[in-house]
């Protein structure tokens, strides 16, 4: 499978996560929330950003339990609640914002 | 859900890069950590390895992974047992390791080490505590 964007074209797997986390720019992000009807504001971004950070960090996307509890403590309690992550992303924190971020699917994810 | 917590011990015995061992283990210990079981890690033989500083797997192309054993106290895996005789055996000490922390919620989230050092006979011991052993 591929996304295009800009046309530049970007290979995923067949569930829609980059197959290389170096391809990613901004745009792919813009371009798979478009797919999910779903307009990217900076809360998005802030979130998008801070799983680009923790994997550059420790090499692996953050299980939901453990993004909530790291957002919770960078960005501040009011944000690191499932309610809150679950509103900017309705498909699951860890799956759709991981997808964007052109992370792989969190380990632990099912 | 069941409110049986068992003791899981995951034991690395080889080296970190060349086979797929022990990224799989660590695999396995991060998707486990979601069943709130207590969990431990035990690091023997050429498992010590694992835990080396300032690896750089840029020439043997595998995804350097010794990044990742410092998110293990954010999984609530904070019980690193490392074998005193296996480090010696190899020339090596504690502070040739990554220097490994958690943050204690019971202790007003206090940073600790998560790797203990035990000896051979301990490791025996802590083996003889478990439920289930995993071997990689």
């Amino acid at each position: 499978m591929a996304i295009e964007v800009n046309g530049k074209t970007f290979e995923t797997d067949e569930e829609g996560y980059l197959t290389n986390i170096n391809d990613w720019e901004p745009g792919v992000a813009e371009a798979m929330a478009k797919e999910d009807d779903l307009e990217l504001t900076d809360e998005h971004w802030e979130i998008i950003n801070f799983l680009r950070e923790y994997y550059e960090e420790y090499q692996i996307a953050p299980a939901v339990r453990v993004l909530t509890k790291a957002v919770g403590k960078k960005l501040g309690k009011e944000k690191g609640n499932s309610k809150y992550l679950y509103s900017l992303f309705p498909y699951g924190p860890g799956k759709q914002a991981c997808r964007y971020a052109g992370l792989p699917k969190p380990t632990g994810c099912i | 859900m069941s409110e049986d917590i068992k003791k899981f011990m995951y034991v690395n015995r080889r080296a970190p890069y060349g086979t797929i061992y022990a990224w799989e283990a660590l695999e396995v210990v991060l998707i486990g950590a979601a069943f709130d079981q207590d969990v431990s890690l035990a690091f023997l033989d050429d498992g010590v390895f694992q835990l080396m500083k300032g690896e750089d797997t840029g020439d043997v192309e595998m995804k350097n992974f010794s990044p990742t054993y410092s998110a293990l106290g954010d999984y609530d895996v904070t019980k690193l047992y490392v074998e005193k005789e296996s480090l010696e055996e190899r020339g090596l000490t504690v502070e040739d390791l990554m220097p490994l922390k958690y943050e204690d919620e019971d202790d007003d989230w206090a940073e600790k080490d998560s790797i203990r050092l035990v000896s051979r006979k301990e490791m025996a011991e802590l083996m003889d505590e478990q439920d289930v052993l995993f071997s990689f």
